[in-house]
């Protein structure tokens, strides 16, 4: 196991397949070495960190594999905290496989996945908080996807919780020290003031992890469930909206997302439909839109489409919609397709209707068969994706980051029934550790002697 | 001359004194050496046991079969239950003792107990074979053969007596400092360092005015310090409260030129709650008053101690700046506070036993580790003293863990990470507060030492085994007793508690927010006989137990999940200095604490979360 740390490893770090250029990356103590033999131009041993070089890589038979720039970074100061190497080549497959096949007869190692970041951690380069980022970096595969994972690693909720926690020691010091020096002259903490402080901390958690809902989305997409009576075209739907940008979302090897799940990129947003191969198989069950299983999918999704055919009689659209009571919880579209075969001057009309009767859902008229008003929908699937953004600059998007959130917020909430009800001042400060203690579980710092520090400093106290 | 002696004592102050009895009573034959008979159980500071986390340690140490409760509860003056208006976590005993009866009553209990023998002489050096501890040296070239040897040497090593400008050797005014033992330990690969305490100066009682103080009498019902049968306490004797004002202030100022702590003579760092009155209104200089604990030595002597003036500044300036306190205007002073410098040996050098690392048999206990405090030695003493005959008996070591004991932090916090200043107990420092009360010391101490073998805890064990089934019995009262409005909303209403339409069960009563069972039963006769064989502790604890019971749950649960990663166990060869991925200084901790256990390792100081991280990655969890 210790072999980890010592020994040198080398993967591909753009992704796979063909494209402009292709970044290699070694890391290890033999990192620069290794290169530096093989390559033809400057001497790599001798020169300085963050310097680039130009030059080409040949093999054991003095052959040119290709021209490249070797960025070289020293230990400590790269990434994982050990000398690292790029290489820039060609983004050929055929050549990048040459190149890390002429590293791996060299005795370097294909790292596995993610193993740069697990070094970088290891050696003390990020903490718990960054290195989740750093994961969620590498499986980013849109632009907002993206600017979280770069927020986060720069310590955005790691500096907030950090925030959080100092201001909770004060309060934590001012009770601890009136429980041990509460027979000395010490001032004595202000309740109120104390309540507020909570209130107020208690308050930003709750902002912190309204925006994971958010977060969440932007990381695994927007759940989006299309839901309606047989033969309404669902299917048709889907795969129009599917089609055109399939070539997007790619399953990039590594990530977690399960690749049966349909995906769309929008506008740097990522949508995901919910047990859509499953909808598809069930048609002939949709009618019981109660059926267990596809009324909890359903209750997942944060944006439904309620697909209907289109019709004269817009009442019969509206009450059919309306007979679904879990639409009025989540955002909806009511799609009325199958527009191709109405009179299109009508559809207009049939639009305004059904919106005004259903308290001004967003109604479009499609056709799905011919891909007719498709962008409509999706620039409404956008608008309501933007619509649920938040205000914060600090977005969450880390389960466990909302799950110790989750617990802070418990402790917080006990401290102020506490206060409320009169418990003795050591249970409050006991509830006070806790919240102390689930926020150190985000940012990795925890420790008891926090608390008489800041007594110690503040504070005139003994005999 | 000498019998080969299973436990040497080295020192009969808190700690040692502790030490003697709780070897003794383990069945060990022990010998105390002490440079002086005459000064056993010097109360060398203030003349007062317990406090806020002090007291119950001594609840503690009287559970676990120490004297220092018994010899309190005989000679105390005074008798205060702290921190009463808070939850029962936070109740905190404290007595005034007579300082000369303490001395003597200490004595005498050790006199009684025929295991112990004495010897009269300064321990110069111990003897050492093959890293083995096997005896003592002492000042006239004796040399005293031992199976294990605990040293209590208090602040005596090369002790630094600084008044003013002057400054001279001694371990306690008036009497000589040791010398030779920290070189031959030093010498043997141990680290010394240096710590600073000081006292304050005591003055003529005769002389003060106390009617221009504000009076602190002791509680008027007193409660007790050990779980025995010790006499409760008939008559008190108050203590008094003055402060210090701009003028005392300015007075003391005088005279910084000349402080020992000011102008760097004294290099050993003084704890920092418990400062000297000068370095109070240096570093709080927006404070234009500090509080000053007047105290009586006892009962037969006018001597007092003045709490809170504790000061290192040359004896005149502490003179004609304590005349302007109110009440001290025609003081006399019968000597003058100092500040004192010792040899400490960092406690990291120790096992969880106390034993040391480097060499078997040898123990330490109290001021040598770093801590302050009669209660934080007496404990250690009696840990130390146990583990001698443990160790001498060939058997496990007595460890108390986090959660069972003050005794169990004390320890933990400093084996693992050491102390930069004097090392005292708060209740902040423990996790598990609320099961560590002091009012269960004995239910969940005792038994621990009567499985190892203690001797004469019969008395103790029955008490106890009575205490947990009428505690069950007060229990089930509360919960199936119903009560009706007519009998108990007269009570509601004078408590401003919310009256019942109907009737309840007892217990919902008792839970609510002030409400307690010596009120009830004050108010309703009924509940009153019901409860009338049971006396008040046991009434107290049932109390606690059903009214904080949620809270005793949750840290009984979080004791848990601390409890699995001390069960992690890390193997004594663990090669740190090959694992690089963990932080330089991490690595030489842990090399060098070589911890049991992943959690005793994230409590190392300098090992960080992350390096316990690498540790379960590198361990594959």
């Amino acid at each position: 196991m210790n072999s980890l740390l010592t020994d040198t490893i080398i993967a591909l770090s753009t992704p796979q397949g063909e494209g402009a250029i292709g970044v290699i990356r070694l890391s290890g103590p033999k990192a620069i070495d290794m290169v530096d033999e093989n390559f033809a131009g400057a001497n790599l041993i001798k020169s300085e960190a963050n310097t680039v070089h130009y030059g080409k890589i040949k093999n054991k038979n003095g052959e040119i594999i290709d021209e490249c720039l070797a960025t070289i970074f020293r230990a400590p100061r790269s990434y994982t905290k050990e000398d690292v190497v790029e290489i820039s080549c060609h983004g050929s497959s055929y050549i990048i496989q040459k190149i890390i096949e002429l590293f791996l007869s060299q005795g370097a190692r294909a790292a596995n996945p993610g193993e740069f970041t697990l070094r970088a951690f290891l050696n003390g380069q990020l903490d718990l908080a960054q290195a989740e980022a750093v994961a969620d970096l590498i499986a980013s595969k849109t632009e907002s996807q993206h600017q979280l994972a770069i927020n986060q690693m720069r310590g955005g909720v790691s500096k907030m919780i950090g925030q959080l926690r100092q201001q909770l020691i004060e309060f934590a010091s001012l009770i601890e020290l009136e429980n041990d020096f509460g027979e000395e002259d010490v001032e004595f903490a202000d309740r109120q003031g104390l309540k507020d402080l909570v209130n107020k901390i208690l308050k930003i958690i709750l902002e912190l992890q309204s925006t994971f809902q958010y977060g969440n989305a932007v990381k695994e997409g927007f759940a989006v469930a299309i839901i309606g009576a047989p033969n309404v075209g669902k299917s048709t739907l889907l795969n129009a909206l599917l089609n055109e940008d399939r070539a997007i979302v790619s399953d990039i090897a590594g990530t977690t997302r399960d690749v049966v799940e349909d995906s769309i990129q929008i506008d740097g947003i990522l949508f995901r439909f919910l047990d859509t191969a499953g909808l598809r198989e069930t048609t002939d069950k949709i009618e019981s839109i109660g059926i267990e299983k596809t009324k909890e999918e359903v209750a997942k999704a944060r944006i439904i489409i309620f697909v209907a055919e289109i019709e004269e009689d817009h009442l019969q659209i509206v009450n059919a919609y309306k007979e679904i009571p879990i639409l009025n919880k989540q955002s909806s579209i009511i799609i009325l397709n199958k527009a191709d075969a109405f009179h299109t001057c009508h559809s207009y009309d049939v639009e305004e209707a059904v919106s005004t009767l259903t308290n001004r859902t967003p109604c479009i008229a499609i056709s799905a068969k011919e891909k007719t008003h498709i962008d409509k929908l999706k620039k409404q699937l956008v608008e309501i994706a933007k619509n649920s953004k938040t205000q914060a600059s600090t977005i969450l998007s880390n389960t466990r980051h909302f799950a110790a959130l989750n617990e802070t917020k418990n402790s917080l909430e006990a401290v102020i029934t506490g206060l409320d009800n009169q418990v003795p001042s050591d249970l409050v400060a006991m509830d006070i550790r806790h919240a102390l203690h689930h926020l150190g579980e985000i940012s990795g710092e925890i420790s008891t002697d926090d608390l008489l520090e800041s007594i110690f400093s503040n504070f005139c106290i003994g005999k | 001359m000498f019998p080969e002696y299973d436990v040497i004592v080295v020192g009969a102050g808190h700690a040692g004194c502790e030490a003697a009895v709780a070897a003794a009573n383990m069945g060990a034959k022990v010998l105390l050496a002490t440079m002086n008979m005459n000064t056993i159980a010097q109360m060398s500071c203030n003349p007062a046991i317990g406090g806020v986390a002090k007291g119950q340690i001594v609840r503690e140490v009287d559970a676990l079969g120490g004297y220092t409760a018994i010899v309190t509860d005989h000679t105390r003056v005074q008798f205060r239950m702290l921190n009463k208006s808070k939850g029962p976590a936070m109740w905190s005993p404290r007595a005034q003792s007579d300082r000369m009866m303490f001395a003597a009553k200490w004595r005498n209990m050790l006199e009684e107990n025929t295991n112990i023998d004495f010897w009269q002489e300064m321990v110069t050096g111990l003897v050492v074979k093959n890293k083995v501890c096997i005896g003592i040296k002492t000042g006239i070239g004796l040399e005293i053969p031992a199976k294990s040897v605990v040293l209590t040497n208090g602040t005596f090593l090369n002790g630094l007596i600084h008044i003013g400008d002057k400054n001279f050797g001694g371990g306690r005014a008036g009497e000589k400092a040791a010398t030779g033992i920290t070189e031959q330990l030093e010498s043997l690969g141990f680290e010394s360092g240096r710590m600073k305490t000081g006292t304050p100066p005591r003055v003529d009682g005769r002389t003060l005015d106390y009617s221009k103080m504000e009076v602190q009498e002791g509680d008027k019902e007193p409660a007790r310090f050990s779980f025995t049968d010790t006499p409760n306490l008939q008559k008190q004797i108050p203590c008094h409260i003055s402060y210090t004002n701009p003028d005392v202030h300015n007075s003391l100022k005088d005279g910084f030129d000349k402080s020992p702590m000011f102008n760097g003579r004294i290099r050993g760092l003084g704890p920092r709650y418990c400062p000297s009155i000068e370095d109070k209104i240096n570093r709080f200089a927006d404070r234009d008053r500090h509080q000053l604990f007047v105290e009586p030595e006892g009962w037969n002597t006018c001597e007092i101690y003045v709490n809170g003036f504790s000061s290192s500044l040359p004896e005149d300036v502490q003179y004609k700046s304590l005349k302007k306190v109110p009440g001290f205007e025609n003081m006399k002073m019968f000597r003058p506070g100092y500040a004192i410098e010792y040899d400490f040996f960092q406690p990291t050098q120790l096992k969880a036993s106390l034993e040391t690392r480097l060499i078997s048999g040898l123990f330490f206990a109290g001021q040598i580790n770093g801590t302050t405090g009669y209660e934080e030695a007496a404990a250690q003493g009696l840990m130390a003293g146990i583990n001698a005959a443990q160790h001498v008996a060939s058997k496990d070591p007595f460890i108390l863990k986090r959660s069972e004991a003050y005794i169990g932090v004390l320890i933990d916090d400093l084996i693992n990470k050491g102390t930069k200043e004097p090392y005292r107990m708060f209740t902040s420092r423990a996790e598990f507060r609320i099961l560590l009360r002091q009012d269960t010391a004995d239910m969940r101490l005792t038994p621990l030492v009567q499985a190892i073998g203690m001797n004469h805890l019969e008395e103790r064990m029955s008490k106890i085994e009575k205490k947990e089934t009428s505690i069950k019995e007060i229990n089930k009262f509360f919960e199936n007793r119903s009560i009706s409005p007519d009998e108990i909303n007269p009570f509601l209403e004078a408590k401003g508690s919310k009256p019942i339409n109907q009737k309840v069960k007892l217990k919902g009563i008792l839970l609510r927010p002030n409400i307690g069972i010596p009120e009830m039963r004050q108010f309703v006769s009924t509940i009153d006989k019901d409860l009338e064989k049971f006396d008040s502790d046991t009434l107290q604890t049932s109390e606690n137990t059903m009214k904080y019971a949620g809270y005793i749950q949750k840290e009984k649960e979080m004791a848990e999940k601390m409890d699995r990663l001390e069960g992690v166990t890390l193997k004594e060869d663990f090669k740190y200095e090959e694992l690089t991925a963990l932080s330089a200084e991490a690595r030489e901790k842990l090399n060098e604490l070589k911890p049991r256990t992943i959690g005793q390792a994230s409590r190392i100081s300098g090992v960080s979360p992350s390096d316990i991280s690498i540790l379960l990655v590198h361990m594959g969890r």
